[in-house]
This record gives C-alpha cells, sequence and structure tokens, in this order.
C-alpha cells in the first residue's frame, strides 16, 4: 500500500503518484497550533495591553496554552513516516523549507510560556512550599509530593518581597509582549507551509499565513472561552454542593450567618466575575471571527475575479464538490450561527457556550477544507480524490491517521490542563493571593 | 545620504529623534537581528563548500555531467515497457500503485474535452481502448468520436531549481552534482512536503522504505555508462537521455537546436526532461 | 548552561554525518555527499541484450533479423542480474496480455501505436485458449507455413 491509499479514492484523471497524503493529523496541527496561539494572544491582552476586565481569564489562557503545546507536538509525530528521525528537523534544519524552523521556533515558544508562567507563579510556589512544609512531617503523601514540587518549582528563589514582585511584573509584561509575535509567527509559519506550495493552486496564496493567524486566534479564544465557562460553573456547583453539604451536615438552625454569608457570596462572586470575563472575551471573540471571515471571503473572490488557469477545478471544487464542507459547515455554522448568536443583545452563558463551540468546529473545518480540500483535486486540473477518515483503527497506520489519532490529539491537552491546574491554579487573582 | 534627500524634506525635528540617532539605532537593531543569524550559521550552518572544494569543483565541471530528458511523444505507443522495467530496475513493488515513471494516454474527443488515464501507472500498457475513469469505473469512446489521441510518457523532470528540494526540512533531498535530484533514504523523515511540493505528481512514499521515492534518471547506469532502464526499454526511442556538458553529445544537441518543450513551465522549475510532441492539455 | 550547550554541541556533531553540508546552494545542494555514491552503487539489473546475445547466440541472431529487433530481450524475460549464477532460468514472458501491450488495436492515429499491426485481443481465439505464440514465434514474429 502507497501511504495514503487507505483513505484516497481517485475520480477522472488523477497522476498516479498522486494521493492525499496530509490527512487528518495534518488537519490537527495547524488546528492545535492554532489554540496555542490564540490563548497565548488571549492572555497577553491582559498582560502587556493591561485590559483589565480579561484578568479572570489572563492566567486560565496561559496555562491553557502551555497545556496546548505539547499536543501541537503530537499530530507531526503521529503523521511522520520515520517520526524516529524528527529530530533531523534540528539537527540539520534546511532553512529554504517553512517546516525547518519548526523546531527552533516551538523550543523557543515553548521557553517563553515556561518562563512567563515561571514569573507567574513564583510567588505562589513559594507560599505553597512554606504553607505544606508548616505542616509538619506527618502529612499525607499528596501533600508530601505537592510540597517537593512546589519547592523544586521555586529553582531556590524564596524573595517574596514587593520588590521582588515588582521585578516579576516587568518580566512578566516583557516575556508577554515577546511571545505575542512569536506565537503569531509559530502560527503564521504554519500557514506559509501551505501558502508556499506552487504545485497547489488552492494553498497557493500569500493571505494564507495571515488567515491562519487570524483564524488561530479566533479558535484560541473560543476554547479559552468555553472552558472557562465549564470550569466555573463546575466551580459554581461545588461551591453550591460544599454549601447544600454544610446545611445539611448542621441543619439550617446550625448554620450560623456568616457561614451562609461566605458561600453565598463565594458563588455570588464566582458569577459576577464570570459574566464580566464572557461578555468582553466574547467581544474580542467578535472582532477576530469578523476579521477571519472577511480575509477568508477576500481570498475567495480574488480567486473567482482572475480566474487563472486553475479556477476551473477550483470553482468546482469548492462550490460543487465541498460545498456543505465549506457553505454550510465552515460558513454556515461555523461563522454566521455564532455571530448572530453573540451579537444577539443581552448575551447569555448558554449562548455563549453554543457559539464558542459552533466557533470552534467552523475553525476546524477551516483547516479541515484547506489541508484536505486543497488535496481534493488532481495537479492535472482534471481529477479528483476524495477522502474518507478511517474511523477503525484495525491498524496502526488507520489508529495513528484515524478517527482514533485525531481524538487523542484532542484530548490529551485536557488531560495535561487538568494536571496543570493540580500546580498552577488557574483562578489566582493577584490582587487576592492565594485562593 | 542626506544630500540626495529633496530639500522639500522638513529638517530634522528638535527635540524627538534625530536622523543620525534613528540611523544608529537602526543599526543597532539590525546588528541585533543579524547577529543571531550569524550565530545559527555558525551552530547550525554546518560545513560549507571550502574554497579548496570550489577550485577542484570549477575544474571538473567540464567532466561531470548534467543530465537531461528527451521524450518524444510521437513516438510511445503506450506499451508500457519502460515502466515494468523501472520498477523492476529500482525495486518500487510491482504490485504498488505508484511508479517512478508513468506513460499517460490522452484521447481529445471531437467535442473538445479530454479524457486521460494511467492504468497501473501504465505498467501492463494499454490494451483495451476504454478509459479508465476511476473508482473502478472505465467510460466507452466510440472510436468516430476521436478528434487525437497518443501517448505521453512522464518521469520526474529533475528540474534546475526543484521545488521538493527547496522545502525538504532536513536536506534528505538534494540535487546531485550530475543534476539529477535524489532522495536520502536514511535522512528523510517522511513528512511529505516534498510530494506535496512537486507539480508534476513524480514523487511518492516508497512503500517498503517509507521514504521519499522518486526517479533517479537511474542513477547507478548512468553513472557506469548505462542507459537508464525505460530508455533501454524503449522500443521505439521515444525515451533518451543526453548529457549538456558534453559538446558530442546528440541528444543534448537535438534539445539545444531543436523546438521542444517543457511540461508546466509558468512554475518555473526549469525542468531539465524536454518534450517533442506535446499537447496544449497536457499538464 | 554552558555545560549543557556544550553537551547538545557534542551530540549533534557525533549524529550528523561528517559529509553533511553544503556542497553547493544551500537550496539545492544541503545534503550527506556519501548518498551520491550510495545511489551509484546500487546494483544494475537489466544487463541489456549483447549480454543476453554472448550466450544465446541463436535467438539474439533470429530476433535482431525480424522486426522485432527494437524489442530488448529483458523486456519479456524480465531482468538478467544473477543469470545464469544464481537465478538458473529466466521467465519466458509469452503471455497475450504481454503480446496485446503493442499489438492490441487502438484507434489512435496521431500516435505510434497506429503503424503497428493491431488486434482485438479478446477475439477470436482467447476464448479457445490459444496462445499468440501458438501461431507467432516472438522471436520471428511470421506466422509459421505449418499452422
Amino acid at each position: 500500500m502507497i501511504h495514503g491509499e487507505i483513505w484516497t479514492a481517485k475520480e477522472l484523471w488523477v497522476l498516479p503518484n498522486e494521493y492525499i497524503i496530509w490527512a487528518i493529523q495534518i488537519v490537527m496541527y495547524p488546528f492545535m497550533t492554532g489554540l496555542v496561539a490564540g490563548s497565548f494572544v488571549l492572555s497577553s491582552l491582559y498582560h502587556v495591553f493591561g485590559i483589565k476586565r480579561l484578568e479572570g481569564i489572563a492566567r486560565f489562557a496561559l496555562v491553557f496554552s502551555f497545556a496546548l503545546l505539547p499536543a501541537a507536538l503530537i499530530p507531526l509525530l503521529l503523521h511522520l513516516q520515520h517520526p524516529e528521525r524528527g529530530i533531523n528537523v534540528m539537527m540539520t534544519p534546511h532553512f529554504t523549507s517553512a517546516i525547518a524552523a519548526f523546531g527552533i521556533v516551538f523550543s523557543f515558544y515553548f521557553a517563553i510560556v515556561a518562563c512567563e508562567i515561571w514569573f507567574l507563579y513564583r510567588r505562589h510556589f513559594i507560599e505553597h512550599s512554606r504553607y505544606l512544609k508548616e505542616l509538619g512531617r506527618h502529612k499525607p503523601v499528596r501533600f508530601k509530593i505537592l510540597q517537593f514540587v512546589h519547592t523544586v518549582l521555586t529553582l531556590g528563589s524564596f524573595d517574596t518581597s514587593e520588590e521582588a514582585a515588582q521585578k516579576d511584573h516587568k518580566a512578566i509584561k516583557f516575556l508577554a509582549s515577546l511571545g505575542i509575535p512569536v506565537a503569531l509567527f509559530l502560527h503564521g509559519y504554519a500557514g506559509f507551509i501551505f501558502g508556499s506550495v506552487k504545485a497547489n493552486a488552492l494553498w497557493l496564496t500569500p493571505l494564507m499565513p495571515v488567515i491562519f493567524i487570524v483564524s488561530a486566534v479566533v479558535s484560541g479564544i473560543a476554547l479559552c472561552l468555553l472552558s472557562y465557562i465549564v470550569v466555573t460553573e463546575v466551580r459554581k456547583w461545588r461551591s453550591r454542593r460544599a454549601q447544600t453539604r454544610a446545611v445539611r451536615a448542621t441543619g439550617p438552625a446550625g448554620m450560623t450567618a456568616v457561614n451562609l454569608e461566605r458561600y453565598s457570596a463565594q458563588s455570588g462572586e464566582i458569577q459576577s466575575v464570570e459574566i464580566s470575563v464572557v461578555k468582553m472575551t466574547s467581544r474580542f471573540l467578535l472582532i477576530f471571527l469578523v476579521t477571519a471571515v472577511s480575509l477568508e471571503l477576500l481570498d475567495l473572490v480574488f480567486r473567482g475575479y482572475t480566474a487563472v488557469n486553475s479556477w476551473n477545478i477550483l470553482k468546482d471544487a469548492l462550490y460543487v464538490r465541498d460545498y456543505r464542507n465549506i457553505f454550510v459547515f465552515q460558513y454556515g455554522l461555523g461563522a454566521f450561527v455564532p455571530l448572530v448568536l453573540l451579537l444577539i443583545p443581552r448575551l447569555t452563558l448558554r449562548r455563549t457556550v453554543v457559539a464558542t463551540i459552533l466557533v470552534l468546529f467552523g475553525v476546524l473545518m477551516m483547516r479541515y477544507n484547506v489541508v484536505i480540500g486543497g488535496q481534493s483535486f488532481s495537479e492535472t486540473f482534471a481529477g479528483y480524490m476524495h477522502y474518507k477518515l478511517p474511523v477503525i483503527p484495525y491498524d496502526l497506520e488507520r489508529l495513528r491517521e484515524g478517527l482514533v489519532g485525531a481524538l487523542i490529539v484532542f484530548i490529551f491537552p485536557f488531560i495535561l490542563f487538568y494536571i496543570y491546574s493540580k500546580i498552577f491554579p488557574v483562578f489566582l487573582r493577584e490582587s487576592h493571593g492565594r485562593e | 545620504m542626506s544630500d540626495e534627500l529633496p530639500e522639500a524634506l522638513p529638517k530634522e525635528p528638535t527635540g524627538s529623534i534625530s536622523r543620525r540617532d534613528f540611523l544608529k539605532k537602526t543599526g543597532w537593531i539590525a546588528a541585533g537581528v543579524l547577529a543571531p543569524a550569524g550565530a545559527l550559521e555558525l551552530i547550525f550552518g554546518l560545513k560549507g563548500a571550502s574554497s579548496a572544494q570550489a577550485a577542484e569543483a570549477a575544474t571538473t565541471a567540464q567532466t561531470v555531467p548534467h543530465w537531461q530528458f528527451l521524450v518524444d511523444a510521437n513516438k510511445c505507443v503506450g506499451c508500457g515497457f519502460c515502466v515494468k522495467a523501472c520498477k523492476l530496475e529500482n525495486d518500487v513493488p510491482y504490485e504498488a500503485d505508484a511508479s517512478r515513471t508513468w506513460v499517460e494516454r490522452h484521447v481529445v474527443t471531437k467535442d473538445g474535452v479530454s479524457h486521460v488515464d494511467s492504468p497501473n501507472s501504465a505498467r501492463d500498457g494499454f490494451t483495451t481502448p476504454d478509459i479508465d475513469i476511476g473508482e473502478g469505473k472505465t467510460l466507452q469512446i466510440n472510436p468516430e468520436d476521436i478528434a487525437k489521441a497518443f501517448f505521453v510518457p512522464k518521469l520526474c523532470n529533475q528540474c534546475n531549481h526543484p521545488p521538493c528540494v527547496q522545502v525538504c526540512p532536513v536536506g534528505a533531498t538534494y540535487k546531485g552534482p550530475d543534476g539529477v535530484v535524489l532522495v536520502d533514504r536514511t535522512w528523510c523523515i517522511g513528512c511529505g512536503y516534498c510530494i506535496n511540493a512537486c507539480p508534476y505528481g513524480a514523487r511518492f512514499f516508497h512503500p517498503v522504505y517509507h521514504t521519499a521515492e522518486k526517479c533517479t534518471f537511474c542513477e547507478h547506469r548512468i553513472s557506469k555508462g548505462l542507459l537508464p532502464a525505460c530508455v533501454q526499454a524503449c522500443p521505439f526511442a521515444a525515451r533518451r537521455i543526453g548529457n549538456q556538458n558534453d559538446p558530442t553529445d546528440g541528444v543534448a544537441e537535438v534539445i539545444a537546436t531543436q523546438r521542444v518543450e517543457v511540461l508546466k513551465a509558468e512554475y518555473g522549475t526549469n525542468p531539465q526532461c524536454f518534450y517533442i510532441g506535446l499537447d496544449s492539455e497536457v499538464r | 548552561m554552558v555545560f549543557l550547550v556544550v553537551v547538545l554541541l557534542v551530540a549533534r556533531a557525533i549524529y550528523i554525518p561528517g559529509d553533511f553540508g553544503i556542497h553547493g546552494t544551500f537550496t539545492y545542494n544541503f545534503y550527506r555527499q556519501a548518498n551520491v555514491t550510495e545511489w551509484q552503487s546500487v546494483p544494475v539489473k537489466y544487463q541489456g541484450r549483447s549480454y543476453c546475445g554472448s550466450c544465446h547466440q541463436r535467438n539474439y541472431d533470429l530476433i535482431m533479423a525480424s522486426p522485432h529487433s527494437v524489442i530488448q530481450c529483458e523486456n519479456c524475460h524480465g531482468p538478467g542480474i544473477g543469470h545464469p549464477d544464481t537465478v538458473k532460468k529466466l521467465p519466458i514472458g509469452n503471455s497475450r496480455q504481454l503480446c496485446a501491450r503493442c499489438h492490441t488495436y487502438l484507434p489512435y492515429p496521431a500516435s505510434g501505436r497506429a503503424v503497428i499491426p493491431g488486434i482485438d485481443p479478446g477475439a477470436p481465439h482467447a476464448p479457445t485458449g490459444m496462445e499468440c505464440y501458438d501461431c507467432h514465434n516472438p522471436h520471428q514474429p511470421v506466422p509459421l507455413p505449418n499452422s
């Protein structure tokens, strides 16, 4: 079997060696890097541009970005025919290739996010390791592990003075500013990988990196917003449950007024913060969404107007064969519907959740339509290739580049985020200190 | 520099950044940007060609061949012996549906529609008038409706500006000293970028080695003075190979002195595979 | 930190083959030089007709005097590598499909196919199990007088 033969069906005149060789993992790769870049930009909106109302989501977005980073690497390794040689990209980078810079940009970006997170949580690590130390020798193993982790993470710096905090703050701002261009570069060049392939009529456009960046920010914001709402709802639910439990344990009479107030205040505070953050964030989501769709439509209009050699087959591929994927799923469900949902006044949480899920779906479809759509017609402009996603993984190839592989890539960052959130509490507010 | 500026330009504003300062700062920024680039070159630049090597290369330039291919599509009968020979000579699994070289059949009907196919890369030739239209279906064409029909052999164009080499992230594919584009099977990571970057569909993944695979003009044969397997196997001299650096080479002379075409010249790849008898609808 | 960089650089120096580098321009000639020799030393499989003729003189002379002289022996018999030392016998390709590669009639006036005698390989002899070589010797493709 030639690589790609499993999921490619040819129709009319397709060159013998042509197959869809960049499959679902290459759809996942720009999708995941897009989420990385987008969530970083969201966190930087607060850290660099000081948009105060985003404070609640800034830390959250940064830690999420950190959790998404390794997930951007996995699809690449899963799709390589020789993943064990992946290190060659770092060893003998051929810089005329858009892929060659990946290792360097990726590591650099990883370092920036790691440093920023360290500065952001340095004080927290110190306080926590001290606090856990004060608990004495006899404590659960879980605490001992946590104490060890926190102490190691302080990296031997125990300065919690106001001066040090000032320095931390400066460092965070610097790293966040440095991170924006790097994050955009990390993703813009993913667009460049496609946009610079002159052999592919659909991919070849200088707009590709820009479109990729803007839709990356869209998807990143949408995912952060969605996860933020979900996590906050869980916290609210927990706090309410704790309240009812306390009431049940002691009886309403036994519950002191102070206690009751504390619980309801806690859940009320979460509520108000949530709404304010959601409204602000969804406004940014709207701006980027409109920009992304405008750019994509501009590209489409240009192709139709200039109508070069490839337009005949592109027209057929875009308007006929992939009509459902492009105009119904990507633009309709993925852009137009959420646009309306977010624009209707008096935004509710439920509406935001639906809108963000649709936006994420739309961006995923955009990646799919670019990556698979670009390979769905022949270089002869006289034939088509149809992609069939392998669902049941009854061999390694179908596992790696099938539905299961894609799901692994998608779920992985959420697991990582859960683990990270144990070490980096994402709802720590700078003004409040420890939660 | 300031002398060349038109008079109408405002004088250097006081209080804000002066032009001299600006230039100075730009210089520093440029240096700041370039310094890491220099360091990168130090670290990643690896061994470039030394001056001794360069001198050596200059003296041997006349003796090192530069291979070019000449296809006379008028002569091709679509027997597919070239494809069979190529697959067996170069260990491309015979049953695999991909090949380093292939033969296309172009049938243009009187309504101006072209019907093109290359079943199994034409490994077994064309033994039926029905056109393979994919998905296991064939198309019958009434001989009365045929306006013109012909065969076109294709292979890697060994471009002088190969986009496949440009996009290889690790230096696993390259243009060798004799102009042939080769793939290093021990270094290829299998990303598939080169396959997507080739406008001619000349590349595919080798089903055994899982590295990018392509025509080498039979490097192991031409470097020993033999003909490529496909050229040797062609009964009708539709395929020929020549050395541009050899003034006595007949094929190179045809390419240089007669009217020949290349495929997809608009991609700027500068192909080294030349065609006689190509039709405008062949892409 | 410095130590780490040194370790990485040393590891890199060991990992990358010594002849990997720019042998011309960075864009097109960045490679491991030994690979060219590796490609050049791939064994040659198709030996060419003169190699076959050095032993099979009779068949060689026969085909060279026929209209099939343009066809290489190995086109039908397969590559001669290892023959006769390790590969004792090469296949005798004489199937109907093999002849049909050139002799299927195709209505393509603009191609070289038009000047070759062409038949419909499906009729009339295919159903009877008769092979082309029952009447036509591929080495001397004129009908035998006694058929």
